[in-house]
């Protein structure tokens, strides 16, 4: 009897109704197929009598496959993943379970790629699925088409376990981080050229008055071949070169919107990329992997632009104040000179040169005024616009400087020609009255006993005519 | 790279001004490092603005080469990809 009960099983059938079924199990060696429907000659003994109906192993298996397979077709089950295995196949095995009971379960390859997060065990999970047996171990099992983790959504686990996964690989270390450039110059961005992140970025460029140019790698920003697109622009902006900076980003969203942004292949773009890259993804408050990659996170892709008209900024400031203080610097020698200058002309006694001097003393009077109203325009328009001064201050001033230079140089010669010190340094001295301060030509205009100035080379002194 | 010569030449006009500032040259001496402090902060202008402000898209051609082409700033989109 037990002998004829195993070759039963042997000659086990598999009723034909299962056969679609059948390539769901991957596993489920084929069962032998002998159209072997019921024992032969059992039925015939006693054809009147109500006899036990009575099945092979396999028919049974097969009906109560069948009848759940019919009753549970589309079920949901939460439990607790255990024990889950992911065969070579690629096929995932696994037990759900709570605190009462237990199911075997199963989820395909193809279903399992589906999913945005990685099954584990412990995880809660709500599996959608069909309950069926494997006929070859007569068990029972849940076949999974998809699950989602219970408490957070799947793409935020699968979020988390990116983001632990990469982590772990050093892809957020901030030593492969690079610095921001401080002169950027070319700007490339990938983003969606019709979306809300491109017209902020240009908008902020454009206010800011930055002189950058731009170099846009079209791509998709949500759906699924998106990431592949960002990761593809990321790639060929490197390959192009040329660039100091990528932005890469979108506007807000759900985090359905941003995901591609949290995928993994985005991710190593942006770790391998040579260019420093900022990564700009919705608002806020909104993290993405790519931001964790990124050399720099900005919360937004207006920020993205602030940062690299920023780093422009600081060293336009710095220019442009050096460039008012050497013009101050160069104003106060003029004025120096032209109050050296005054001190000889007020010396009384020169009188003859006087005027000549004076003249030119109100030429420096003018250099120096033309000079420093030259030095206040500078200040105030770069409170306004500083790209307006840019282009037209620089090159006005370098033309007046270089027109000055050569003023100066005429006025220096002159001056010198005309200064009574070179003939004082002859050894000549000049002798003024000090109560008149007339310019003593002849003895006769001194009395004796009057005090005279003596004018020489180095400086004067006052001496008594005898 | 090109940095480090911008931040070379703002260090020496930054010396240059000091210098000035001092006040302690002849008037020849001070024209020359101002001349040479306008030939700088020139350079530097220039390479601050060496960017012309171009807003550029890659956009694949016929025979599907990436090709820039200007890129239309007012949110129409310019006949492109995707």
């Amino acid at each position: 009897m037990v002998l004829m009960k195993q070759q039963r099983f042997l000659f086990g059938d598999s009723p034909s109704s299962e056969t679609p079924e059948e390539d769901r199990q991957p596993i489920a060696e084929p069962v032998d197929q002998a159209p072997q429907d019921k024992v032969p000659g059992r039925k015939e003994i006693k054809p009147d009598q109500q006899e036990p109906e009575i099945f092979s192993v396999s028919q049974i298996v097969n009906r109560i496959k069948f009848s759940m397979e019919k009753q549970f077709s589309e079920i949901w089950i939460q439990g607790e993943i255990s024990n889950l295995r992911i065969a070579p196949s690629g096929h995932c095995y696994l037990t759900l379970k709570d605190a009462g009971s237990q199911i075997s379960a199963v989820c395909f390859k193809a279903g399992l790629n589906r999913l945005k997060f990685d099954p584990e065990d412990g995880l809660e999970v709500v599996a959608r699925g069909k309950i069926s047996v494997y006929a070859p171990r007569g068990q029972m099992q849940l076949i999974v088409d998809t699950m989602e983790p219970v408490g957070h959504g799947a793409l935020q686990l699968a979020f988390e376990q990116l983001k632990e996964k990469l982590a772990k690989e050093g892809l957020f270390d901030s030593a492969a981080k690079k610095p921001l450039p401080q002169l950027p110059s070319r700007v490339g961005i990938v983003t969606s050229p019709t979306g809300a992140a491109i017209q902020d970025i240009l908008r902020v460029l454009k206010r800011r008055n930055d002189r950058v140019d731009i170099l846009i790698f079209p791509t998709r920003v949500q759906g699924d071949s998106a990431a592949r697109e960002i990761s593809r622009g990321i790639r060929e902006l490197n390959r192009r070169g040329g660039l100091d900076v990528i932005i890469i980003g979108r506007g807000g969203g759900s985090l359905e919107d941003l995901w591609p942004f949290n995928e993994e292949i985005v991710a190593r773009a942006v770790y391998d990329s040579n260019i420093p890259i900022i990564s700009a993804v919705g608002h806020e408050i909104d993290f993405s992997i790519s931001d964790f990659v990124a050399d720099l996170r900005a919360p937004t892709p207006s920020a993205a632009a602030e940062m690299v008209a920023g780093a422009r900024s600081e060293l336009v400031d710095r220019l442009e104040h050096l460039r008012s203080r050497i013009i101050r610097a160069v104003g106060f020698r003029i004025q120096q000179k032209r109050e050296a200058h005054s001190r000889l002309i007020s010396r009384r006694g020169f009188l003859d040169t006087h005027s000549r001097l004076a003249m030119i003393s109100q030429r420096l009077d003018e250099l120096a005024l033309r000079l420093n109203s030259a030095a206040g325009q500078l200040i105030p328009p770069l409170k306004t616009s500083l790209g307006q001064l840019e282009k037209a201050l620089p090159l006005s001033v370098a033309h007046y400087m270089r027109k000055s230079r050569s003023e100066w140089e005429n006025l220096e010669n002159k001056l010198n020609a005309f200064s009574p010190l070179n003939v004082l340094k002859r050894g000549y001295s000049i002798v003024n009255s000090e109560s008149t301060g007339e310019l003593v030509r002849d003895p006769m205009q001194v009395e004796d006993g009057e005090r005279i100035v003596v004018t020489v080379s180095k400086g004067s002194f006052t001496a008594r005519r005898e | 790279m090109e940095l480090k010569d911008f931040e070379k030449s703002l260090k020496r006009l930054e010396e240059i001004v000091g210098k000035l500032e001092d006040g302690e040259l002849t008037l020849e001496d001070s024209l020359k490092l101002f001349e040479e402090g306008t030939k700088l902060s020139k350079s530097c202008e220039k390479q601050l603005n060496q960017a012309q402000r171009k807003v550029e898209m890659l956009v694949k051609d016929e025979d599907g080469e990436l090709q820039e082409v200007p890129f239309e700033v007012d949110g129409e989109e310019p006949g492109g990809s995707s």
